[in-house]
């Protein structure tokens, strides 16, 4: 990347927004037949946006991650990908055991690349877009409610560019034992594009489900591709004694950006996972936002992020305790080679009422090289008096003993790092119910790790491109 | 030729020079044990044996098997047979303890050019070696030595050692902190096997464990130099005077 003075920065930063004003123009234009309700939530967001402008590391919620290279980039809505997958360059993607699977490439659903299943009477597996189409009337009352556009630009300019994205529901008292897996492909392009997936799940009182989103890459032998970003965004109504499951799997390509935020709005004694697990992006903001807003629920907010080369994987969470008896869990583990960035930004806000309020966090990190960073931030705010909050973090490497412990058993370097990182990786794994989900993110983290343990294979990111050029 | 033979080697650690011309000679089928007080530098031999890194070795060679020991390291010197059982076994939370010794043993198979073993040929293994050392099958499913017990902890070593079936056990103070129950428990395991493939050394302070695991011949480590060596019964004259006269007696040499 060359220099660029003061001057020219601003002038691609104004071009960058001028390049949104007309992608907003012309989506107001194209989109003729929308709701008014929906037109209108649109233009709020990007009023926000216009207002509020990208975050600086001036802002305390972005004060360790350096987003100018998205500012300045001149991204374009995506339209159709030059080089759209077939099923076939999805298959190594496909996650065995799933319910339904819905596939969105470049941010639009492809019924063709979808796998649907059999669903019991009360759920309902759409994309937004049809679901907005065929019935606005479920859609209306829960989207847009939830996801604050006043937090940061991506927020805003989500609900902005609202197209299309995934819509789960699921009726009082139904259960889906297999988990949704929604996969959303970037493809490559000459130029800057961005995504803004957009999701609703509403999960009735008393229900169960398990959703999945996945990002990946696929540049099917294109030559050279620019930078994509992904703002994705999931609004999650988690109703009355709901048990809710949730995976955000990020293993885009190093060029990638992705942004997603998890906006839960959790019930009366609702029980929500939140499982995120970053392996993939070159920069990658994970934004994790609860809101325990009826007596006696509980969230657990697990996490982990490994990371190479230059990577910068940022982790905000916000969980707010809003009403009275709930318990929140926080656990994030950290794996960084190479020059990656990691950050772990544990927001907790107990308001005056959340009486009774349990909260813990845990952010726990592996350095494997000196020129690994990471940046944790413990944040409590607490309106309640009645409370037990407690947060801690640390900070490692492999510890050396250990290593010749198991060397001294026979088994190779290599292998015995991959086998410490999977250890310090299964704190995580071991959060998550046994099932679909978490056999196909073990195996995942499994990849993901064995080229940090110094087996001379790619990194995890390039892999997949490796299989996907057969 | 001998199973391990250790000639005038030099060991520094930081600087220090530990052990200053070693030689000792086992062969197969024998035990032998060195004695000395602390910071003689047994453990430090122990650990140059299972090719620690850490220690650098600046004089003398050591052939095992009639194999250069010195170049290998800490995996391929486990491969070819030797195993140490720790002082200070390492808690490695998130392993368990029966998939870390699959994983050790197929290990060691894959290096011989053998198959791999799964899980249900492993498991019956496994479970005979776990009575033999009177452990508990909960031991499997934990993580390996986290929140074992002092004694957990010194007979798993023995539990690993009988699982991988070594040419040299070395045994690095395994008698340190145990009570004399464990103690037998231990020698048990170690005297059943005993074979005429197999040495053993014992590395330990004091002469307790040697009442159950007979050696054939003892060696006195005194300031990095091996001052004495006899049979069994230098053991019992160690334990009876101490090292102060042995000690005494290096210092006018």
């Amino acid at each position: 990347m060359t220099l660029e003075t003061g001057t020219q920065k601003v002038a691609t930063a104004t071009q960058a927004l001028q390049t949104y004003e007309e992608a907003f123009g012309g989506l107001e234009k194209s989109a003729g037949a929308v709701s008014p309700w929906l037109r209108e939530l649109r233009r709020n967001g990007f009023d926000r946006f216009v207002e509020r402008g990208f975050p600086t590391l001036r802002d305390e919620d972005w004060r360790f991650t350096n987003i100018a290279p998205i500012a300045q980039t001149p991204f374009r809505l995506a339209r159709n990908g030059q080089h759209g997958p077939s099923r076939r360059d999805l298959e190594a993607y496909r996650l065995p055991g799933a319910a339904y699977e819905l596939v969105f490439v470049d941010g639009r659903f492809s019924a063709e690349l979808s796998s649907p299943g059999h669903l019991p009477p009360g759920a309902i597996v759409a994309s937004l877009a049809a679901q907005i189409a065929a019935d606005p009337a479920s859609v209306e009352p829960h989207l847009g409610r939830y996801l604050d556009t006043g937090r940061d630009a991506f927020s805003a300019l989500s609900t902005a560019f609202l197209e299309d994205g995934a819509y789960v529901h699921v009726a009082r008292s139904t259960i889906l034992e297999a988990p949704i897996h929604l996969l959303f492909v970037s493809t490559a392009h000459d130029e800057p594009i961005v995504t803004h997936p957009r999701n609703l799940i509403v999960a009735d009182e008393n229900s169960q489900v398990t959703v999945i989103e996945e990002y990946i890459s696929l540049n099917l032998g294109a030559e050279k591709s620019s930078p994509a970003l992904c703002n994705a965004a999931t609004e999650l109504v988690a109703g009355d004694h709901s048990v809710v499951s949730h995976f955000m799997i990020e293993r885009e390509d190093v060029q990638a950006f992705n942004i997603s935020t998890l906006r839960i709005q959790q019930g009366r004694a609702a029980d929500v996972s939140s499982h995120s697990v970053l392996a993939g992006g070159g920069i990658v903001r994970n934004n994790v936002h609860p809101v325990l807003a009826g007596e006696g629920g509980e969230c657990l907010i697990n996490g982990l992020f490994v990371g190479g080369g230059r990577q910068h994987l940022d982790n905000y969470m916000l969980v707010e305790h809003a009403s009275p008896r709930c318990a929140s869990r926080q656990f994030y583990n950290g794996i960084l080679a190479e020059r990656a960035h990691g950050v772990f930004h544990g927001r907790i806000i107990v308001h005056k009422d959340a009486q009774k309020t349990d909260a813990k966090q845990t952010n726990r990190n592996l350095l494997l090289s000196d020129t690994a960073q990471i940046d944790t931030k413990p944040q409590l705010e607490i309106y309640a008096d009645d409370v037990k909050c407690t947060h801690g973090a640390t900070i490692g490497q492999i510890e050396e003993t250990a290593l010749f412990y198991l060397r001294s058993r026979g088994i190779d370097e290599a292998s015995a790092r991959r086998l410490l990182l999977m250890a310090f990786a299964s704190e995580c794994l071991d959060r998550m119910k046994e099932g679909a989900a978490r056999t196909h993110v073990e195996h995942l983290i499994n990849e993901s790790l064995r080229p940090l343990a110094g087996f001379s294979q790619p990194a995890a990111t390039q892999k997949l491109h490796d299989s996907d050029s057969r | 030729m001998s199973l391990l033979e250790i000639k005038n080697l030099h060991v520094r650690v930081a600087d220090r020079e530990i052990l200053k011309g070693i030689d000792l000679t086992i062969d197969s089928g024998q035990v032998h044990s060195i004695m000395g007080p602390n910071g003689s530098g047994k453990s430090t031999l122990a650990q140059v044996l299972a090719r620690r890194e850490s220690y650098e070795v600046t004089g003398g060679e050591i052939l095992f098997n009639g194999k250069d020991l010195l170049a290998m390291k800490p995996e391929e010197a486990a491969c070819e047979g030797v195993f140490l059982a720790f002082q200070y076994p390492v808690e490695i939370p998130g392993i368990s303890n029966a998939y870390f010794l699959r994983s050790a043993l197929n290990a060691m198979r894959k290096y011989r050019g053998l198959e791999e073993m799964d899980a249900m040929d492993f498991l019956p293994k496994l479970r005979e070696k776990l009575k033999l050392l009177h452990m508990d099958d909960k031991l499997l499913n934990r993580s390996v030595n986290e929140a074992f017990s002092g004694g957990e902890k010194k007979r798993n070593e023995i539990l690993q050692m009988a699982v991988l079936e070594p040419k040299l056990a070395i045994l690095d103070e395994t008698d340190s902190g145990l009570d004399i129950d464990a103690l037998r428990i231990v020698a048990e395991g170690v005297n059943a096997m005993r074979s005429p493939e197999r040495a053993v050394l014992v590395v330990t302070h004091y002469q307790r464990l040697l009442n159950y695991i007979v050696p054939d011949r003892v060696h006195v480590l005194v300031d990095g130099r091996i001052v004495r060596s006899g049979g069994p019964e230098l053991a019992l004259h160690l334990e009876d005077k101490g090292y102060v006269d042995i000690e005494g007696a290096a210092g006018r040499a």
